[in-house]
């Protein structure tokens, strides 16, 4: 029986409802990846619903049973043990695109510099989007309970009876 | 290293894009954006040309820090000789336009001549064409944008263009990018269709790089720390944007009212940030939707804003339904103080129409003011305006002018003239409450003292961001100083005339000032450029570039008597509120203005200014 306690992982988590569209999450992004300040070769990208008022920031959420990692034909993406973060190898890449297709999400896309594809893959578990974000949109938090604050929040408008005055 | 070391000149006559490398001599003098490229204008036209003919030339440009992480710094600026003014222009804009020019691997971009036919500018990385314009000609900033970035199948081009607006010669257009931020003054707008140049396509993706990246993120995250800790950028300006200002203006009795006859707004609450943030009986909604920043900015005080649905202006166009570029607090101002309008719905559908078709809502909404007094003074009459009754605080006048001059059309076409022109036309040009041919912005100089001599002295025109004393007189920053008192003025307009050049072609947001001194700016430069980057190399930097900006206006044709208000501000008192009595004092300032400018009693600069600046 393995008793052997895993790390705790985390998620970014991304709430829209902070977001401002100020790009620093892309700046850091491109900046760690690519030596660069260049959005245009970020793994998160922030959407602007233009007509409705929002932005939305948006990457991949690792998911458990990636299909990218699933579809890749040379095996070039592996799990971070450590972080849970599905990552690309370069050397291993082959530029084939797969990925790109089976991606539900759209999260993982080939960058015709290097022939290769990007994906975020956590920056090895300090990602530099949640700790550029001015506004706390983004958070790198427990990956059990990224649904936590919003509970809370619910939580605090149910009606429980007796209280005091707050 | 931050400078892209590169500029692209475009011959519209000829057709032809060339690079170019970036004079780095000139860099290290006059650093980028506003300053270097007034540089490049005033070592390239004649002053005295005709700022509509061919030989006048436009450029666009970035600062060294465009485009990098620096807190707020997407700007880009476009530099001119101004439509409206006949003045050297410099109309800076944010949104996403200026970090894409530079991620495309250029500084500066310069127009030169005139196009026989409507084109448009398309830059991807280091390749530029000119491409026809003639399907966008004639159709909106908004449609503009739209079909460029379909036609190329790339939503992520950024666009800067003109409206109908700068295609017929509104005398105030814009440059408006990303759907509502615009480099808004003087009229630059105008310099651009004059050239038949619709709009600049960019898609960059080279990306920007600085000197010693570990310096420079510890001075800018040093620099963002002190914006979120700072109450008025990091609270009141997220939460209220420059609307903050409306109630705070009204109250201390400098809030030009009626085309400055009055320095109180009894509607002032109603055109205000917290009307805006009101929910409505009717739909239990508020104007305002969110906040939204520009390119890497971390105070993000834009307003975004939706008309209620029913409201007379948007009934059935629901293009005008939709959320777009809310009211800052200049646009509330013009469109709404200074005609007596207080539904900040029509205001706000105003706005959009300004954006829309790319004009200048200060101008407008002032010229519309001065209008309301000839029709009020009977200087004109419903035939003029083609049966409007164009009395203060006709809210529909007001909407329906705005469309009409968005399409160059009907009475909105001598709207477009501006209240200069239009108030000379009509004989009274004692109307225009303008300076060098350009309206006020939102502050009565009668309340606010030192924004007298900060009018007079602009070389744009009359401006609130060429030296923004309502800083000090008003808001306390960097120290409280009377709005009443003349004495000690002229000094603290130079100092935040010099600084506010150096901000500027830095590349970052003058509202950073609120909370940072060149003190906070000085290290993000230094560790981003070549060279070595001191507050005092930035204050003499700033110094240099407001005298280069003067010269070229002396040489222009204007003359220390341009350094002037409008007799209505020297000799009729205002009326209520704390300057109840008070005219401006500009005869006060002015001379000790010039004396510590080392300029001649006329206003020029001495032998010894131009050699110690090194002009």
């Amino acid at each position: 029986m393995n008793t052997g306690k895993r790390l705790m992982q985390k998620s970014l988590h991304i709430d829209p409802g902070k977001c401002t569209g100020c790009l620093q999450c892309e700046m850091a992004c491109s900046l760690d990846n690519e030596g660069a300040f260049n959005p245009a070769k970020s793994r998160i990208k922030v959407f602007d619903f233009h007509a409705e008022g929002r932005f939305v920031p948006y990457t991949c959420t690792q998911c458990a049973e990636a299909w990218c990692m699933k579809a890749c034909p040379v095996d070039a993406i592996s799990v971070d043990t450590l972080t849970g973060a599905k990552v690309v190898s370069d050397a291993l890449c082959v530029g084939c695109k797969v990925c790109t297709i089976a991606c539900p999400f759209g999260t993982i896309n080939y960058n015709q510099t290097t022939g290769k594809v990007l994906k975020c893959d956590l920056c090895g578990g300090d990602p530099e989007c949640a700790k550029a974000c001015p506004t706390s949109a983004i958070t790198f938090i427990d990956a059990d309970w990224t649904g936590l604050e919003r509970m809370r929040d619910w939580a605090s408008k149910t009606d429980s009876g007796t209280r005091a005055e707050a | 290293m931050a400078w892209a070391r590169k500029l692209l000149r475009v011959d519209l006559t000829k057709g032809t894009c060339t690079s170019e490398p970036l004079n780095m001599d000139w860099a290290q003098r006059y650093l980028g954006q506003r300053g270097l490229a007034t540089k490049y204008l005033t070592e390239e036209i004649d002053p005295k040309v005709d700022p509509l003919s061919p030989d006048n030339k436009l450029i666009m440009t970035t600062g060294p820090l465009t485009g990098t992480c620096a807190s707020t710094a997407g700007r880009y600026s476009v530099v001119t000789k101004g439509a409206l003014t006949g003045a050297i222009a410099c109309s800076n804009s944010g949104g996403f336009f200026g970090n894409e020019m530079k991620n495309a691997g250029w500084d500066m971009i310069i127009f030169e001549g005139k196009s026989a036919k409507p084109v448009y500018l398309f830059v991807q990385d280091d390749k530029a064409e000119l491409l026809d314009a003639g399907e966008h000609w004639g159709t909106s900033v908004w449609d503009t944008e739209e079909n460029i970035k379909k036609k190329h199948q790339d939503p992520m081009i950024r666009v800067a263009s003109i409206g109908v607006s700068g295609e017929k010669g509104v005398k105030f257009a814009c440059v408006v990018n990303d759907m509502h931020r615009a480099a808004g003054r003087s009229g630059v707008g105008t310099v651009m269709g004059s050239k038949n140049l619709k709009a600049v396509a960019i898609r960059g993706t080279l990306g920007v790089k600085v000197k010693d990246i570990g310096a420079f993120m510890t001075a800018t995250a040093n620099g963002k720390a002190i914006l979120a800790e700072n109450a008025v950028t990091g609270q009141g300006l997220p939460t209220y944007g420059t609307q903050v200002l409306m109630n705070v203006i009204n109250e201390v009795g400098a809030l030009p009212t009626r085309n400055h006859r009055d320095v109180q707004f009894e509607g002032a609450g109603d055109i205000s940030a917290e009307k805006m943030h009101e929910k409505r009986a009717s739909d239990g909604k508020s104007n305002l939707i969110t906040n939204g920043a520009c390119f890497g900015c971390t105070i993000a005080c834009g307003r975004i804003s939706q008309i209620e649905r029913t409201h007379y202006t948007v009934v059935d166009r629901p293009q005008y339904q939709k959320a777009s570029g809310g009211l800052e607090y200049e646009a509330a101002w013009a469109l709404g103080a200074a005609t007596g309008v207080d539904d900040i719905d029509a205001l706000t559908f105003a706005n959009f129409i300004c954006n829309e078709q790319g004009y200048d809502p200060i101008t407008f909404g002032a010229t519309v003011g001065a209008a309301m007094e000839l029709f009020e003074t009977g200087a004109i009459t419903t035939k003029e305006t083609g049966g409007i009754e164009l009395k203060f605080g006709n809210t529909k006048a007001l909407t329906e002018l705005a469309e009409q001059t968005g399409r160059g059309e009907g009475f909105g076409a001598e709207i477009g003239l501006g209240s200069k022109r239009l108030c000379e036309k009509y004989g009274h040009p004692e109307m225009s409450m303008s300076v060098k041919g350009q309206e006020f912005p939102a502050y009565d100089s009668r309340g606010i003292q030192g924004m007298g001599l900060a009018y007079a002295t602009s070389n744009r025109g009359a401006c609130h961001l060429r030296g923004y004393t309502v800083a000090s007189e008003i808001l306390g920053i960097p120290e409280k100083t009377d709005p009443l008192a003349t004495e000690g003025k002229a000094g603290l307009v130079k100092a935040f005339q010099d600084a506010t050049a150096a901000f500027d072609s830095a590349g970052l947001c003058i509202f950073t000032s609120f909370a940072w001194t060149l003190e906070d700016v000085a290290p993000q430069l230094d560790s981003a450029c070549e060279g070595e980057w001191s507050v005092e190399k930035l204050l003499e930097v700033g110094e240099r570039i407001w005298n280069l900006e003067r010269q070229f206006n002396l040489a222009a044709g204007f003359t220390g008597k341009d350094d002037n208000l409008p007799a209505r501000l020297l000799k009729d008192a205002a009326k209520s509120g704390p300057a109840e009595g008070k005219v401006n004092g500009l005869g006060e300032m002015l001379p000790e203005y010039y004396q510590l400018r080392g300029w001649t009693t006329e206003g020029v600069p001495s032998n010894q200014t131009v050699e110690r600046l090194g002009l």
